[in-house]
C-alpha cells in the first residue's frame, strides 16, 4: 500500500485568488481525498446587514462581493422589492441588465485569465486582463466607479446611462470582441490548454445535480440550469439561451464561460438597442413586512438570498448562498482521485470566490 | 413570498427529505434564525426553477438531525448553523466541531439574539499557553 501524506493546499498558494484552504491526503502523487478549511475572509455580513436600515443594506450586500458586486445588490433589491410590493421602471429592469452583464463579461474574463495563469500560460493571462479593462472602463464612465458602483437601489436605479453613453458602449463592445477574437482561440484550441484541461476534474451529469453544483459547473455537465431564463429584470424581454456543455470536465467548464462572454455581450447590446425611456426609480413607502427567497444568476451560477423583515427599518433575518458555496461539494468530489499538479486546474476552474462564500 | 412551505418536525424530517431526492429536487441551502423561544429551520430545494421549503420548529437546546446522508451538500451549511447558532447538528458527514468558520476567539453563537448581551461579550477567552497565563 502506498504511503499517505497530507498536503494544505492554501490558504496562501500562487494559484488561489482569494484565501482557501484544501486539505488533500495523497497516495504518491494521486489525491484520495480533500477537505475544505474555510474561515480566513469571514466577515459576518449576515450580522451587519440586521444592524443596518434596510436602504443601507443594499450598500452592504453589494460588498459581499468584489467581483460580481452589483449582482449582490440587484439580488438584494429585487427581494425587498418582492416583500414591499414594489415595481420597478422599465428603464431601471433594462439598465440592471446592462451592468450585470458587464460585470459577467468581466468576473469571465477575469477567472479565464486566472485560468491561464494557473497552467502557466501568463501572456493569455495578461491578454485576457487587457481586454477586462474595456469593460472596467465602461462602468467607471456610466457610474464613476469600477467594480462597486452603487447604482442600484430599491425601486430601481439611482443613475440613468444617457444616449451619448449609451453609443459609447456599442463602439467600446465591438474594440472587446475585435481583442477577444485574437486571444481566445488561444484558450479554446491551443494544444497543450486542452492538454491540462481536457478530461481532468471530470464532473458528470448525476452527480453534479446530486451534489447541488450550480452555474456554468452545472452547465459544464450538461444541466441546462440558467436563471436568467426565469426572465428576471429584462431578461424576459432579451433573445437569451443557456449555454451549455456536456465535456463534464474543466474544459467543458471554460468553454462554458468563453461562450458566455460573447452571450453577454449579445445580452448588453440588446439591452441598450431596447432601453425604453421612462423613470429610473419609483417611490419606496413603509418598511419590509414578510419573507422571501430571491435568485439570479450571477457569473458563478445561482446566487440565492433569503430576506426577512418585520415591518421595522432593520431585518429580522438576512441569509445569502453564494454559488461558490454550492460549487464546493462538487469540487470534493471532482479532486478525488485526480494528480496534485492538476488541483490548481480543477480548483480554478470552478472559480471560486472565497470572500462570497464566507461573508 | 414564500409559498410552497411543508412543516416538518425532527422525526418526519429524513421522510420528507428523502421524498423530495426520490422526486428530482436538488439541495439549494438552509437558513436558520433565532425566533427566541426556538428555532426556525428552513430546508430549501428547487426543482425546475420552482422552490419547495420544508420548515422546521426546533425548540431551544434540542438537537437537530443532519440530512447530509441524503443530500451531502447539506453538511456545509449544517456545520455553519452549529457555528452560527450553537446548535448541535447529529449525523453530519464531516463535523467541524464548531469551527467551520468561526476563529477561536470569535464570539460564540453570533447570529443568536440574545437580548441584553452584546456579540462581543460572547468572545471565548484566549487559551492559557503553556506556562503562561491567559490574556
Amino acid at each position: 500500500m502506498s504511503r499517505r501524506s497530507i498536503i494544505p493546499f492554501g490558504p496562501q498558494h500562487p494559484v488561489l485568488p482569494e484565501p482557501v484552504q484544501l486539505r488533500l491526503i495523497l497516495e504518491d502523487e494521486k489525491v484520495v481525498e480533500a477537505l475544505p478549511a474555510l474561515g480566513y475572509c469571514h466577515r459576518g455580513v449576515e450580522k451587519i446587514v440586521e444592524k443596518k436600515d434596510f436602504v443601507q443594506d443594499v450598500y452592504v450586500t453589494e460588498r459581499i462581493c468584489g467581483i460580481c458586486s452589483f449582482m449582490h445588490s440587484m439580488n438584494y433589491c429585487q427581494g425587498i422589492e418582492t416583500i414591499m410590493g414594489v415595481e420597478v421602471p422599465a428603464r431601471a429592469r433594462f439598465l440592471r441588465v446592462i451592468w450585470a452583464e458587464l460585470h459577467r463579461v468581466h468576473s469571465h474574463l477575469l477567472i479565464l485569465g486566472l485560468t491561464a495563469d494557473s497552467f502557466g500560460f501568463e501572456n493569455l493571462f495578461m491578454q485576457l486582463w487587457r481586454a477586462r479593462e474595456i469593460i472596467l472602463g465602461l462602468m467607471e464612465k456610466t457610474t464613476g466607479s469600477r467594480i462597486l458602483l452603487s447604482t442600484c437601489a430599491i425601486g430601481g436605479v439611482r443613475r440613468d446611462i444617457p444616449a451619448d453613453l449609451c453609443a459609447e458602449i456599442m463602439r467600446q463592445l465591438d474594440t472587446l470582441e475585435k481583442q477577444l477574437e485574437e486571444v481566445l482561440p488561444a484558450l479554446v484550441k491551443d494544444y497543450s490548454v486542452k492538454k491540462r484541461m481536457c478530461g481532468v476534474g471530470v464532473l458528470p451529469r448525476d452527480k453534479a445535480h446530486e451534489l447541488g453544483a450550480v452555474g456554468p459547473v452545472a452547465r459544464g455537465s450538461g444541466i441546462k440550469m440558467d436563471f436568467r431564463t426565469t426572465g428576471y429584470a429584462a431578461y424576459g424581454e432579451l433573445e437569451f439561451e443557456p449555454i451549455v456543455e456536456t465535456g463534464g470536465d474543466c474544459y467543458a467548464r471554460t468553454l462554458v464561460r468563453v461562450r458566455e462572454v460573447t452571450a453577454s455581450i449579445n445580452l448588453v447590446r440588446q439591452a441598450v438597442q431596447k432601453l425604453p425611456e421612462g423613470p429610473i426609480l419609483a417611490p419606496v413607502k413603509g418598511n419590509p413586512n414578510g419573507e422571501t427567497m430571491n435568485r439570479i444568476e450571477q457569473p458563478r451560477g445561482e446566487l440565492a438570498f433569503y430576506i426577512k423583515g418585520n415591518g421595522t427599518k432593520n431585518l429580522e433575518r438576512f441569509r445569502a448562498r453564494m454559488p461558490t458555496y454550492a460549487n464546493l461539494p462538487p469540487l470534493l468530489h471532482m479532486l478525488t482521485g485526480c494528480q496534485l499538479a492538476d488541483v490548481p486546474v480543477i480548483v480554478i476552474a470552478i472559480d471560486p470566490c472565497i470572500s462570497c462564500t464566507e461573508r | 413570498m414564500l409559498t410552497n412551505v411543508t412543516e416538518v418536525n425532527p422525526s418526519n424530517l429524513h421522510a420528507e427529505v428523502f421524498a423530495l431526492q426520490r422526486k428530482g429536487h436538488r439541495f439549494v441551502t438552509m437558513t436558520c434564525s433565532d425566533l427566541g423561544d426556538g428555532f426556525d429551520v428552513l430546508y430549501h430545494f428547487d426543482l425546475n426553477y420552482e422552490l419547495r421549503h420544508l420548515r422546521l420548529r426546533l425548540p431551544l437546546k434540542e438537537p437537530l438531525p443532519s440530512i447530509s446522508d441524503v443530500f451531502f451538500a447539506a453538511v456545509l451549511i449544517e456545520n455553519e448553523i452549529k457555528d452560527m447558532f450553537g446548535i448541535d447538528v447529529q449525523g453530519m458527514a464531516i463535523d467541524y466541531k464548531g469551527r467551520f468558520l468561526l476563529a477561536e476567539d470569535a464570539p460564540r453563537a453570533p447570529l443568536l439574539k440574545t437580548v441584553g448581551v452584546p456579540v462581543d461579550a460572547r468572545i471565548r477567552p484566549k487559551q492559557a499557553p503553556e506556562g503562561g497565563q491567559a490574556s
